[in-house]
């Protein structure tokens, strides 16, 4: 059956606080974290990217695992943040885990899903017996503008899931997915700084896909969500997921495992499957996840997922790299003045 | 740096490959391949680096060229990798942490970039352990 | 070989000289040096000159060629070569002239060194220094010359207990003695706290640790020893000369500490020589950043590893003491243009042998030279004396 053989996740170092972007704006710090549920977020360091973020993941997962990176084949990452618009990222991540050149790759976007339909795509890789592992990852360095809302959130961070059909940690029962033509967040081409519908990405952009994936998952699958043990929604703010939760019947308990926002913030690609990487840091050998994604423009991959014995086995060392918590816990908190310089907002000649 | 020359040795900058020469046993990262001891009858194979090692010398580079000013001040080490081989490194850390005999481990980030439209350079640096 | 002697010596004077090109720079130290030589320029046989950069400082390339011409030599199609070995070019021309002249090659021989610095700006002459060292493994990973030095005071104070005032007494020596060199780029006196107290340019090295971006050139004239009475009253004989080399990268030295090329290049030189180090009145050492004066008075063999700093602060070096180092203000008061430094060394050499530097004169017959390319990976030494 196919399934994730092994994950990684990679959180840079830096934090701003909700409250230190608020008071540059002269904005209510506090409401706003409140309001939000996201108190800080993360920010790369002057030499990271979305591809040395794709790197740190994936080196955490083959990690965790013997895995002969000959037997990779197939990398592909999905991100809004490649630093390329042509050269893919996937292609430095297969360089620097040794899975160079018997492999195929390419990059994809869609928005806050790009990594989790590189999932899928390779789950068909898998189940097909095209190749024996192919890597997805969701990283990104997300980019909202100075003094717009989405800067609050816009996080930096990534998760990398090798699939594969031999003794995974984790079998992956189903996906399915919730795709339409959706205008609610966009970027153009070669502008730095994405805009969005304001109001109109909640009812039907968000909880439209969200919901019409998941309940598209519990009807396919015969289900309740008191079937699953934890629960992963896409995670742009602390509240969207729990309000999602809440409406199809999922509990506080069961999404805050993989509720990773708080203090992360919105890692776009990254957001759902580090959520996913946080709750298979703590999970035990049969219990059930349900996963969501959501990608704006507008799209939702959902997942049903058990976890197996492997998880616990000698096959898989999960101590081997870091876990989510260890990586939030591990922070150094800067100001705006550093966050502008980090982010490139202070633009430099050349 | 171009790109053909950065390409040449991206193997050695991602992943730590450098050599070994099999007569004697001495290590070599930046990746030598002629042993300067054996010369000719050395045998030189590859060797992928595990990476930990400690810093041997240090210093707060606070100006530096066009391409490194966005970084100033930064730790740049002399770095003994643990097979015994030295090489130099900027370190990324708190520049009043490092310190001589600080242990470290490697970290993939960018090494350069030629402008905002030019090629972008990636490999090893270092963190403490 | 013949014994070989310096019969004629100029220098401009160093600094950031705006009005001056590439080619002038040359033009006025030939000039000077034939002037002192008392020679007309139809006589050079041949001309060897030291230039590390002039291809990013003034995009020009082919220099034995175009000082042959400029200099006016060229009408007489002498063969004209440019030796570069980083900082140690001038140096490395020196003994290549020197050579020329032994083998009985050529009789009158011109060795030269010229840069001109400072028609770019701050962060390519950074760029252009970094190339000394080892680009691919240690440009790529951000070092700057001082940078690379840095690395070595730390691991030397670490090891030996140096003191920030110790390194910081050389800069003040120096800086003593350019006040005396009408030559040099800076002649004002400083104190320990101007050191101390200055920028941070790669810790523990600050601004006044480090010898400053100049233009200059210096050329002196080589003839064999047994014609040399035929245009100088003082010609000044070649005792010694030691090259070496080692790796290029600092991250590759056998010590960090140690220039294994200092000590290989000054051995030979005092070997070649047949004298001994207490016959040496006075060294001009390559002090590019004074911890480079401290590891060069010790690997030159004056005194232990460790030492040197003692030595400098007890006094011993300063023009007074027992073992002058630097007589000229050194590179940091005298002005570092890089391919001109080495025959600079050899001008003030042979100034102070001839007992011509006064304010400054050191009472001695034989006197020694050594310059340094990058972080040590070239480097060469003469001995001179008193004919």
């Amino acid at each position: 059956m196919v399934g994730i053989i092994s994950y990684g996740a990679y959180i840079p170092r830096y934090r701003i606080k909700v409250e230190e972007i608020a008071r540059v704006w002269g904005a209510n710090g506090v409401e706003i974290s409140k309001g939000l549920g996201v108190f800080e977020k993360s920010l790369p360091d002057m030499d990271e990217d979305t591809i040395t973020i794709s790197v740190e993941a994936t080196r955490a997962a083959m990690a965790r695992r013997v895995i002969n990176p000959d037997d990779i084949g197939a990398v592909y990452v999905g991100s809004e943040s490649h630093p390329y618009a042509v050269k893919p990222s996937a292609v430095t991540v297969g360089e620097a885990i040794g899975a160079t050149p018997l492999m195929t790759a390419a990059d994809y976007e869609f928005a806050c899903k790009a990594g989790t339909a590189a999932i899928q795509t390779s789950m068909g890789l898998v189940k097909s017996e095209m190749v024996k592992y192919s890597i997805a990852v969701g990283a990104d360095i997300a980019q909202g503008e100075p003094g717009d809302a989405l800067e609050y959130t816009a996080a930096a961070g990534g998760a990398a899931f090798i699939i594969g059909n031999d003794d995974p940690i984790a079998e992956i029962n189903h996906t399915c997915s919730f795709t339409t033509d959706t205008p609610d967040f966009w970027r153009r081409e070669n502008k730095p700084y994405p805009r969005h519908g304001g109001r109109f990405t909640g009812e039907p952009a968000y909880f439209k896909h969200v919901l019409g994936a998941s309940r598209m998952m519990l009807e396919k699958m015969g289900t309740k969500p008191s079937d699953y043990d934890y629960a992963v929604f896409h995670q742009p703010n602390g509240k969207f997921p729990v309000q999602a939760a809440g409406m199809l019947g999922f509990s506080m308990d069961q999404i805050k495992p993989g509720l990773a926002v708080t203090y992360l913030g919105n890692t776009y690609s990254g957001a759902s499957m580090v959520g996913l990487s946080a709750v298979l840091d703590v999970a035990k050998p049969g219990e059930r996840i349900f996963m969501t994604s959501y990608g704006s423009g507008a799209g939702s991959d959902s997942f049903d997922i058990t976890v197996t014995d492997v998880i616990t086995s000698y096959l898989f060392h999960r101590e081997a790299s870091p876990s989510v918590a260890a990586l939030l816990a591990d922070k150094k908190i800067v100001d705006y003045a550093i966050y502008a310089k980090h982010k490139g907002k202070v633009v430099m000649m050349e | 740096m171009s790109v053909a020359r950065f390409w040449r040795k991206q193997q050695s900058r991602y992943n730590l490959i450098g050599t070994h020469c099999n007569t004697c046993g001495r290590y070599f990262y930046p990746p030598r391949t002629f042993c300067p001891d054996c010369r000719r009858d050395g045998k030189i194979v590859d060797h992928k680096f595990k990476g930990t090692g400690t810093v041997v010398t240090y210093t707060i580079i606070r100006s530096a060229s066009d391409q490194f000013k966005f970084l100033t001040p930064y730790a740049l080490a002399i770095i003994e990798l643990d097979e015994g081989t030295k090489l130099t490194s900027h370190v990324i850390c708190d520049i009043d942490k490092i310190h001589i005999g600080m242990k470290v481990r490697p970290v993939f980030r960018k090494l350069a970039e030629e402008g905002s439209s030019g090629a972008i350079f990636y490999g090893t640096k270092f963190v403490p352990a | 070989m013949r014994e070989v002697a310096v019969i004629g010596v100029g220098c401009t004077k160093f600094g950031e000289k705006w009005e001056t090109s590439f080619r002038n720079l040359f033009v006025e130290a030939g000039a000077l040096a034939l002037e002192d030589a008392n020679l007309a320029g139809e006589s050079i046989d041949e001309l060897f000159v030291g230039n590390m950069s002039a291809g990013r400082f003034v995009e020009q390339e082919h220099i034995g060629a175009l000082i042959a011409d400029y200099a006016g030599l060229a009408t007489d199609n002498i063969p004209a070569t440019r030796v570069e070995a980083a900082c140690a070019s001038g140096g490395l021309a020196f003994r290549q002239a020197y050579t020329a002249v032994a083998s009985g090659m050529s009789d009158i021989v011109v060795a030269a060194g010229v840069e001109k610095m400072t028609d770019v700006g701050t962060e390519v002459t950074t760029d252009v220094l970094a190339a000394a060292a080892d680009r691919e493994w240690e440009g790529i990973a951000g070092i700057t010359f001082p940078g690379l030095y840095a690395m070595m005071a730390t691991q030397y104070m670490h090891r030996y207990g140096l003191t920030r005032e110790q390194l910081a007494q050389v800069a003040v020596k120096n800086h003593d003695n350019g006040v005396k060199n009408p030559n040099a780029q800076f002649r004002k006196a400083i104190t320990l706290e101007t050191v101390t107290n200055s920028t941070l340019v790669a810790d523990p090295l600050r601004l006044f640790d480090c010898s400053p971006v100049t233009d200059g050139a210096s050329a002196v004239i080589l003839a064999p020893l047994e014609r040399a009475r035929e245009f100088t009253d003082t010609p000044i004989k070649v005792l010694g000369c030691g090259q070496a080399s080692s790796t290029i990268a600092l991250h590759d030295r056998r010590d960090i500490c140690t220039l294994d090329a200092t000590v290989a290049a000054g051995k030979r030189a005092f070997s070649m020589a047949k004298v001994e180090h207490k016959d040496i009145g006075f060294v001009e050492v390559h002090d590019c950043f004074t911890i480079a004066e401290i590891c060069a008075i010790e690997d030159l063999g004056f005194c232990k590893k460790g030492e040197a700093g003692k030595l400098t602060e007890e006094g011993h070096t300063a023009l007074g003491g027992k073992l002058p180092i630097n007589p000229s203000g050194g590179l940091k008061a005298c002005g570092h243009p890089v391919g001109a430094t080495g025959i600079k060394q050899v001008y003030e050499t042979v100034k102070q042998l001839r007992g011509e530097a006064a304010g400054r004169q050191i009472d001695t017959e034989i006197g020694m030279t050594h310059n340094v390319g990058g972080t040590g990976a070239t480097v060469v030494c003469h001995i001179f004396g008193r004919v």
